[in-house]
């Protein structure tokens, strides 16, 4: 009896392995980003409107604010742009673009086509701030507290639940300021 | 005559593009082999984490040429190997390494082999005792 019913186990429990693994398998390729819970990388970047001004991720200390990566080249940028809009109207927090690797006519026309819906724009044309921030795709949304410190972060577009969860977690990061 | 050099020329004008495709790394201005050795080992080693399943060194995404960049920048800085493996892991997790570190959560991945192996070694044990048994009652 147990020699035949080894065999069977062993192959259940690999099938089990197989399903576990085929149905986590969407959620691994998601990297951890290592630096949520840390200060954000101190760097200045031009902005994209004047570019003669220069903006730092030290300007929003003592409030909580969002840095939303996106390029005109993205497309996932396009489906996130309504809810990144609602985002700045409803959090009622500084919602700061990330404008990555993009050429600065590019990014003007879309933004007039599809309308500005952040605060301001920093622009990376290089890419070498966004390393620091370990940015590998866009869109990804950063939320800082009023400490400075990386306290969330999402890779991929908003859709409405997304957009329901950061607005919750803004709200909570505001109670957390010292009044 | 003279149409035939231009032929050859523009024939090899046209390679020019094609021979430069060949390799996905650009070159870079090395001072020494060691410093380029040390590239290409480093640039195998680190994953490129937009094309999940490539290296940087095998990548052509715009991300991996920007941590190409960047190696390069941190080798020409005289950075150890070691420091930057941190930088990639402290900016983009230890995933970003193919050869992950021995950790807590890793002891599996590291011994599970071992442990498959040592699993198969006893049950070979038990089961050349049994037939063994069966030869000579």
């Amino acid at each position: 009896m147990i020699r035949l019913l080894t065999p069977l186990l062993v192959f259940s429990a690999l099938v089990a392995l197989l399903v576990i693994g085929m149905q986590t398998a969407e959620e691994r390729k998601l990297v951890d980003s290592p630096l949520v819970g840390r200060t954000i990388p101190s760097f200045s970047l031009p902005k994209l409107h004047h570019p003669e001004q220069s903006t730092s991720t030290q300007d929003r200390l003592g409030e909580v604010w969002v840095l939303n990566v996106w390029g005109s080249w993205c497309q996932s940028c396009r489906i996130e742009h309504p809810y990144v809009k609602r985002l700045t109207e409803e959090s009622r927090a500084a919602v700061v673009g990330f404008n990555w690797k993009d050429e600065r006519q590019d990014a003007l026309r879309w933004l007039n086509r599809f309308g500005d819906a952040w605060s301001y724009h920093m622009v990376d044309y290089e890419g070498r701030s966004a390393i620091d921030l370990g940015v590998y795709g866009a869109p990804e949304t950063f939320l800082i507290d009023h400490t400075g410190t990386i306290r969330h972060k999402h890779i991929g577009p908003i859709d409405e639940q997304i957009l329901q969860d950061l607005l919750k977690q803004i709200e909570r990061l505001k109670e957390e300021i010292p009044s | 005559m003279s149409r035939a050099i231009a032929l050859v020329m523009t024939l090899i004008a046209l390679q020019a593009p094609l021979l430069g495709m060949a390799s996905a790394i650009e070159p870079f201005p090395f001072r020494t082999e060691v410093e380029e050795i040390r590239f290409k080992a480093l640039a195998e080693e680190i994953r490129c984490t937009v094309c999940q399943n490539q290296s940087l060194a095998d990548s052509d995404a715009p991300l991996a040429q920007d941590l190409r960049q960047q190696l390069f920048f941190m080798i020409q800085d005289g950075r150890s190997d070691q420091e930057i493996r941190n930088f990639m892991v402290e900016r983009y997790g230890d995933f970003v390494l193919y050869r992950p570190p021995l950790a807590s959560h890793t002891l599996l991945l590291w011994g599970g082999p071992v442990i498959l192996l040592l699993i198969g070694l006893i049950a070979s044990v038990v089961v050349i005792r049994q037939r063994k048994k069966l030869l000579n009652p």
